[in-house]
């Protein structure tokens, strides 16, 4: 923990996890405080799930990946340095990388998109807005994306495709995969609303 | 935009972010962020837009339980064990798992296919991290997979004979292939420890992994 944390530590002891923002309960994760683990649970489960879920298209294997992604940050959360990446974004990159491990492994890989979204346990009314308006305006900033720059980071994102295996299923040379990766993912930070 | 040095590693950016990298890529790219501050900073911020794709799915919400079985998962973690510097004469056999967990799938198929390339080698497992090690004759190479080295601090590999850890090599977090920089013989126990920045003449860090040759 940064020697800031530390300062800071009796504070922010005082107030409820649920109002420390997101490098906050990371850095008590760091200290090894379990109920900062269960508050990040609270905040990025249900997305982490979802995505893992959307990787995996099974509920077994998309809990083992959420679990194991949250073991990682338990283990690692002293290794995150919030200059260096924003809470959410590491924490959904670990999740990420565990789903796409996975399905490489497993040898689940479809490129398309799911049929329904079978609802489980329930999130708070308040998650479940916030969700659908983040889903909301990434779509909208997806729609905004050139058709191929689009295809490919889905593909590669929730696919779990290498460049190399879709520069062989979309029949292009893999500088061109490569170049529509990019152009996309740079487009879609601009126009995804800081939240 | 960040612009890096050489084009041809740039390309892999957007690849790395989106985990779409093939695992030999995903290797050679890793070990260029070490050196490129320029390239970290390209990374990062090409994942704050990868990221949210995460949020663009409608995924079913998890099953209440998974908060639980992950909250006792945590709980029943042991903190990393400590292993005393004397204990490294003799075989680890349990090493802390601290690292095990990580990015070990694509590890596999590449050791593999360096098992298949090259003949006259052994492949010995590694205990404490996914990995191997490939041992040809008296020269070995380590291919494991490790989580970021924290700042300021180094992987470092031992060959160890007798009572003696030799250094080995300096390496970052990542699945990489590391070649030993020290010979190895039977008999020899090659380990990895974490070290200050620059490396370290003799150990200090626990044992993260060893494996036997």
């Amino acid at each position: 923990m940064s020697e800031y944390a530390l300062a800071l530590a009796p504070v922010l002891g005082r107030r409820r996890l649920t109002q420390r923002s997101d490098e906050e309960l990371l850095e008590a994760i760091a200290s090894g405080d379990h109920d900062a683990l269960g508050a990040l649970y609270d905040r990025f489960g249900r997305v982490a799930y979802g995505l893992a879920f959307r990787v995996l298209r099974d509920q077994q294997l998309a809990e083992d990946a959420v679990q194991e992604a949250f073991l990682a940050v338990w283990r690692s959360a002293e290794g995150y340095r919030r200059e260096r990446a924003k809470a959410a974004t590491w924490v959904l990159t670990l999740v990420h990388r565990r789903a796409v491990d996975l399905v490489r492994r497993e040898d689940r890989r479809r490129g398309d998109p799911l049929d329904d979204a079978p609802e489980a346990g329930g999130p708070t009314v308040d998650e479940e807005a916030d969700l659908r308006d983040k889903r909301t305006a990434v779509q909208a900033a997806l729609a905004q994306l050139p058709p191929d720059q689009r295809q490919a980071l889905e593909l590669a994102y929730y696919g779990g495709f290498t460049q190399s295996e879709l520069a062989e299923r979309l029949g292009v040379p893999l500088g061109t995969v490569k170049s529509r990766m990019f152009a996309g993912l740079a487009r879609l930070r601009e126009l995804v609303p800081e939240t | 935009m960040m612009r890096m040095a050489q084009p041809e590693l740039h390309d892999l950016a957007a690849a790395y972010a989106l985990n779409a990298l093939d695992p030999e890529d995903r290797w050679t790219f890793e070990r260029h962020l070490d050196t490129c501050e320029e390239c970290r900073e390209e990374v990062a911020s090409l994942r704050e837009g990868a990221a949210q794709l995460a949020y663009a799915q409608e995924g079913p919400a998890p099953r209440p339980e998974l908060r639980d079985r992950i909250l006792r998962a945590a709980r029943e973690e042991r903190p990393p064990e400590v292993v005393p510097f004397r204990r490294w004469l003799f075989p680890v056999t349990a090493v802390a798992a601290v690292a095990a967990s990580f990015a070990a799938i694509g590890l596999g198929l590449w050791a593999n296919s360096l098992r298949d390339d090259e003949s006259g080698q052994r492949v010995v497992a590694v205990n404490g991290a996914p990995g191997q090690l490939i041992v040809s004759g008296d020269q070995a190479k380590l291919v494991v997979c490790f989580d970021e080295a924290p700042a300021n601090k180094t992987y470092e590999a031992w060959v160890i004979d007798g009572k003696t850890p030799r250094p080995a090599g300096l390496f970052a977090g990542g699945c990489r292939t590391v070649t030993l920089t020290h010979p190895v013989q039977d008999g020899s126990t090659v380990a990895v420890t974490l070290e200050d920045e620059g490396g370290a003449e003799t150990p200090h860090g626990d044992i993260l992994a060893s494996a036997g040759v």
